[in-house]
């Protein structure tokens, strides 16, 4: 895990490049100023320092005689001051405190150049301003020669350097105190910048939970402003296209229930006439028996697809609503097969009794659904086996047949699907898993399809129970 | 053999159940509309009434309370929607059972017969319960000496719960006893019917002192 140097946030980065640029920019101007400040400074120190020697010189220089001699020499530097030395050809004035700080560079740099000259230096850690000048006799009608005598005098900087520290660090100071400020602006700019963003955000994750009448009132004229008119923009257009699609959703589960509505009157009809037909097929030759056999199972078939179709369009609307009442589970799966007439074809596998809150009706539609198939697809014996613990009723549906294909495995709970497209079709409506689903859901629980050890097929339904509620 | 009234407005399903009702051995008489229906009832009253929910103008609701007020002819409705809105609304206007379209001949003619049968009476004297007094022979009841009149369903259910005092029934042998319904019968049924007994029997419903609920289990004829 590396350490990030660059925090990550939007708020953080925005604090702390607003505080950066603040403080460089601070602290940029703060030495330049404290700089040009500090050159200044000694300039006009070195300006006042040699002012001050020729001044020192000038009343004098009259009086020398020439060529001088060492007391004249001695007169001179008295004159100037004790950190002075005062040379001529090979003579020099008595020592002073500085002079042996005078370097060869600036004496060679004098008599080159015949003028005033300054140098700095740092000797015993100490800065230093050296200054050599030569002495010129003006004549009466104003000609310039060189006296031949030359005049250093050395002065310690350090007060100059003390001021030039006091600068810098009143720089420092400057940038330092800058940086709370700049934080403070950072804190107020972030927050002006970071407030329509956050608003945005919540915005859109309102939109992602669902309420696609979620909307930002932009603010300005800015990049911000025209990033909330886009979303909003967005959220219109997927609020419309969603609006139109429950519509249509909504239409077309309209249209299944109506349709199935419509058909029952027929069927009605159709019922009630097959079953006059039926009774009447003994006086009948041999096609038209045959003839009216198939109108009967193919009525009855139309009705049970009818029948659930309808109930589909109730799970799908949402309106399908239990009618929940003490039930014992093993009774009423009994009462199941003995209705069918599946009891010798079926292996019932379970305790005496075992009470549960459930939709009678609805466990009875399970239970049929899970063993009709079974006895249609799969090889008997077919075997039902019912347990429970505090928490859950479990019922296990297993045929003996070769079981469910890998590929059917995900797909059986699917609205008509027929796990064989070869397989001749069955007296099922392609709906009794989906509405097998739908039924254990309402109750809380779930039904999942596998194959059993032996290679059978094997449903299991799972309701939740409560034992508190028995 | 029952002299049956057919109210349904659909011609073909009209036709079909008449056909497959005669089949059954009924006498079956048909009316398209509610105005019809009460029109024919008026005039020959038969034994019970098959109605259709959804008729035109006068809806099935209204026409089962009219039958309802008129006597105590038992009427079966057949609904197109097994939705519990029907279903409930048929009950408390008065219906004593109730099919699902399509539905089998043979099924309706079960119910009709089972129904028909709740009037026939199984003698075993008299009960007398404080100051309920039910005579087995005659079919009557009366309460503090006043008679009480009930249809031939509450009638049944009333008998089955007295003839055993303080044994609990559960909604489902109810259900088989009285409307001779297999095990998946809707106990809305009974509910319904118990309410409607209380109302005739009990002076003050909210407590009855007759018929009595077992939180959970189903009724039981009290006073204990």
């Amino acid at each position: 895990m590396t350490r990030r140097l660059w925090p990550r946030g939007l708020r953080a980065r925005l604090l702390a490049a607003f505080a950066l640029v603040t403080v460089l920019g601070a602290a940029a101007a703060a030495w330049s100023s404290a700089g040009s400040a500090s050159t200044a400074l000694v300039t006009s120190t070195e300006q006042r320092l040699a002012e001050t020697v020729v001044g020192q010189i000038a009343p004098i220089a009259p009086q020398l005689t020439y060529p001088p001699d060492q007391g004249a020499l001695d007169r001179l530097r008295a004159a100037i001051g004790a950190d002075t030395l005062v040379t001529y050809q090979d003579l020099r004035s008595a020592a002073g405190a500085g002079p042996e700080l005078i370097t060869d560079a600036l004496r060679t740099a004098v008599r080159v150049q015949n003028r005033l000259v300054t140098q700095r230096i740092i000797a015993d850690g100490r800065p230093w301003l050296l200054v050599g000048t030569p002495i010129v006799i003006t004549a009466a009608d104003g000609a310039r020669t060189p006296s031949g005598i030359e005049v250093y005098t050395a002065r310690d900087l350090t007060d100059v350097d003390r001021q030039i520290d006091a600068l810098a660090r009143q720089a420092v100071i400057t940038a330092a105190l800058a940086l709370p400020l700049a934080v403070l602006l950072a804190v107020l700019a972030a927050g002006s910048v970071l407030r329509p963003v956050r608003e945005l955000r919540d915005t859109a994750r309102r939109l992602a939970d669902g309420e696609l009448d979620a909307r930002t009132s932009p603010r300005g004229a800015d990049e911000l402003a025209e990033l909330t008119v886009t979303i909003n923009e967005m959220a219109e257009s997927v609020q419309t296209s969603m609006a139109a699609m429950q519509r249509m959703q909504a239409d077309a589960k309209r249209f299944a229930a109506d349709v199935s509505h419509e058909l029952r009157t027929p069927l009605t009809t159709l019922t009630a006439v097959v079953e006059v037909l039926a009774t009447t097929t003994d006086g009948m030759d041999a096609d038209a028996r045959e003839s009216a056999q198939l109108a009967i199972t193919e009525t009855h078939r139309l009705v049970r697809l009818v029948e659930d179709l309808m109930e589909v369009s109730r799970f799908d609307a949402g309106t399908a609503q239990l009618r929940m009442e003490e039930v014992d589970v093993v009774g009423g799966v009994r009462n199941c097969l003995r209705a069918r007439g599946w009891l010798d074809q079926v292996d019932l596998v379970a305790p005496d009794e075992v009470l549960l809150r459930a939709d009678r009706r609805r466990l009875d539609v399970i239970v049929a659904n899970l063993v009709g198939n079974a006895l249609r697809h799969g090889e008997p014996p077919v075997r039902v086996r019912i347990s429970a613990s505090r928490e859950q009723v479990r019922i296990e549906v297993t045929d003996s047949g070769p079981g469910l294909p890998e590929h059917a495995l995900s797909h059986v709970f699917d609205r008509f699907y027929k796990a064989d497209a070869a397989r001749t079709r069955t007296p099922g409506s392609g709906l009794g898993l989906a509405i097998a689903l739908e039924n254990a859901r309402l109750h809380g629980g779930d039904l999942s399809a596998g194959n059993a050890d032996g290679g059978g097929a094997r449903f299991v339904l799972r309701l939740p129970r409560d034992l508190e509620e028995l | 053999m029952a002299s049956i009234l057919l109210i349904e407005d659909d011609p073909l399903v009209r036709r079909g159940l008449q056909l497959a009702l005669s089949r059954h051995g009924h006498d079956v008489r048909t009316a398209d509309t509610g105005e019809d229906g009460l029109r024919e009832f008026g005039s020959a009253t038969p034994d019970l009434v098959v109605l259709d929910l959804m008729l035109p103008v006068v809806d099935g609701f209204e026409v089962c309370r009219r039958i309802r007020a008129a006597g105590d002819v038992p009427v079966i409705v057949l609904t197109a929607r097994g939705d519990d809105f029907d279903v409930v609304s048929g009950l408390e206007a008065g219906a004593d059972d109730y099919v699902v379209k399509p539905v089998q001949p043979t099924v309706l003619d079960a119910r009709i017969r089972a129904v028909l049968r709740r009037s026939t009476s199984t003698p075993d004297g008299v009960r007398v319960h404080r100051d309920l007094r039910i005579d087995t022979s005659s079919l009557t009841v009366s309460m503090h000496g006043e008679p009480v009149t009930l249809t031939p369903t509450e009638l049944r259910l009333l008998l089955t719960l007295s003839r055993a005092p303080g044994q609990v029934f559960s909604r489902q042998q109810l259900l088989e006893q009285v409307w001779e319904h297999d095990y998946l019968g809707d106990s809305r049924l009974v509910d319904n019917c118990v309410q409607r007994l209380r109302a005739k029997i009990e002076a003050s419903p909210a407590t009855p002192e007759y018929v009595q609920t077992v939180r959970g289990f189903g009724y039981r004829f009290g006073p204990v």
